[in-house]
């Protein structure tokens, strides 16, 4: 058991290293969740509207959106945050650090977000549409006070679906200097072989992806009244 | 209050055509309940969606309280639609929202106050018995109770016609009684105007005042349910008494389209010295009347005047076809 002596030697050392990588991680996934969000919960809208036998149908519009969230779907992240670099730069005025790895976050888990949203509008019961409808809503109307509502659990469901997504993804953007838990398992974990910087984001991560899934149950819980 | 002219419906698939309504005339008099029977497929379904505009005919005109509603279009159809209501058979409530917040949303579309809204949403809850689920969710609610629940929504609007979707097709059969009385209640006190498709002909028999039978897209028949019961070969009048076939010599169906409180057959053998052998019956009441229908042989010398004395009292008297 030399490693717990080790590791409690070691750890004054470790400890500031994981917690600047922890609040790294988090500044990019919570700033790109709310990119995420801010892009991909109309997107998936829009997908379900202009279905066919969606609110307002319009299949070319369906087509083209479609298109555009399968590309986004079908890049692996890394690629994608090389693509986007330039992008990145304009945004952000640099292409390194954490606040850069924020565009390429969101980025990739807008159309992945879309997805889940269209999946979740889906489910709400066609009959309650109808009876909207019955009633003399208007389709914004029908959106905001049907759709989304009734969809609300497996919206929360699917954002924290993404966040874990994003996560994971974060790791990936410390290959170009994003920095965060995933950047330190890579640097110090891989490149210098030490097993105790990697077992420790293991740990990190885990407590974190732990206690978002967590809150998102708890919400998912409360939300839903079926 | 509901008039429906010329009624078609054509809906295309990929490969063909589809003819759901296939020249329908509707006509739904102010305050009676109007029920359409038939099977499903038969186009009831695609005709109730016509009525408010759902599903907009292909052919034929719909006016509502003499409005022709196939005129109009945006907003002006959505504020018609208000004056209509609509349970469905699924309940169609909002899991997300308390019963009174479901029963609140009509009220919430057509841009009622929220004071106004939580007074009117007391009101209906107390009209159909619910006042004490107000803050429950629909998944904690009976069949019963969620079709309650639609009802009173359905009324937020103070609409003059309700149109009911197969209201009672999902509850069991008490429940559809306690739904059933509800609906003739509201009928009666409200003077509303319902018009319902089933596919139960008890609902007909139940609480209908006028009754059309829908097969294929068109109506077979329709008028009100005592004169239908009236009319010799009248489709309605076999299939809310269905009677076993009968093919022995001489046997005729005899329909009651009201009460008769004389003992008619006693009085046949005694006056016309006929054998009178009933072979089968059934006795309902039909629109708050009691009807019936029965298959009996008859025979002997004075047959033919035995007959045309039934007739006389005013009984329907077929000959046996089969």
């Amino acid at each position: 058991m030399s490693w717990i002596h080790e590791l409690a030697e070691r750890w004054p050392d470790m400890w500031p290293v994981l917690w600047l990588g922890t609040l790294d991680t988090l500044y990019m996934v919570l700033w790109a969740t709310l990119f995420t969000v801010l892009f991909g919960l109309p997107l998936g809208v829009l997908l379900v509207m202009t279905d066919r036998g969606g609110l307002t149908p319009a299949p070319a519009v369906k087509a083209v959106l479609g298109a555009i969230v399968n590309i986004g779907r079908s890049l692996p992240f890394i690629v994608l945050m090389v693509a986007v670099l330039s992008l990145t730069r304009f945004l952000t005025g640099t292409t390194l650090g954490p606040t850069a790895a924020i565009v390429p976050l969101s980025i990739g888990a807008i159309p992945f977000f879309a997805r889940l949203v269209e999946t979740a509008l889906r489910e709400v019961d066609r009959g309650v549409i109808e009876a909207s409808h019955a009633m003399g809503a208007r389709r914004l109307t029908i959106v905001a006070k049907v759709l989304l509502p009734e969809a609300l659990p497996g919206l929360i469901a699917g954002l924290v679906m993404t966040i874990v997504a994003l996560i994971s993804y974060s790791a990936m953007a410390g290959a170009i200097g994003g920095g965060g838990l995933g950047d330190i398992a890579i640097r110090y974990g891989y490149q210098r072989f030490d097993d105790y910087y990697l077992w420790a984001t293991v740990v990190f991560l885990v407590i974190v992806v732990q206690l978002i899934q967590s809150l998102g149950d708890v919400l998912v819980r409360r939300m839903s009244h079926r | 209050m509901i008039n429906a002219v010329g009624l078609r419906k054509v809906y295309r698939l990929k490969d063909r055509e589809v003819l759901a309504l296939d020249g329908v005339d509707l006509h739904v008099r102010q305050g009676e309940i109007y029920g359409v029977v038939g099977q499903s497929g038969a186009g009831k379904s695609t005709l109730l969606r016509c009525v408010n505009l759902l599903e907009r005919p292909t052919a034929g005109t719909v006016a509502v309280d003499g409005e022709d509603l196939t005129s109009l279009s945006g907003a002006r159809l959505r504020a018609a639609r208000r004056g209509i209501g609509m349970v469905h058979q699924h309940f169609a409530l909002l899991s997300s929202r308390t019963v009174a917040a479901n029963v609140a949303f009509p009220l919430e579309i057509a841009g009622v106050g929220r004071a106004e809204r939580r007074r009117r949403v007391g009101e209906l809850l107390e009209l159909v018995g619910l006042q004490e689920k107000a803050r429950a969710y629909p998944a904690q609610l009976s069949g019963g109770q969620k079709q309650r629940v639609g009802i009173a929504r359905a009324l937020a609007s103070s609409p003059k016609v309700l149109l009911s979707d197969e209201a009672t097709s999902a509850l069991d059969p008490a429940t559809t009684e306690s739904i059933l009385e509800l609906l003739r209640d509201l009928n009666r006190e409200l003077g509303l105007t319902i018009l319902l498709i089933t596919h139960e002909m008890d609902v007909i028999k139940r609480i209908c005042d006028s009754a059309a039978i829908m097969e294929q897209g068109v109506f077979r028949e329709s008028g009100k349910v005592l004169d239908l019961l009236a009319t010799p070969g009248s489709l309605l009048a076999r299939s809310l008494f269905p009677l076993p076939p009968a093919d022995a010599p001489g046997v005729v169906t005899i329909t009651y389209p009201r009460q008769f409180d004389e003992p008619l057959m006693s009085e046949l053998t005694r006056r016309f010295d006929v054998d009178v052998n009933v072979l089968g019956g059934a006795v309902e009441t039909v629109s708050g009347q009691s009807v019936g229908r029965l298959n009996v042989g008859i025979q002997g010398a004075n047959r033919a005047a035995a007959l045309a004395y039934l007739k006389d009292k005013g009984l329907l008297v077929e000959e046996s076809t089969r």
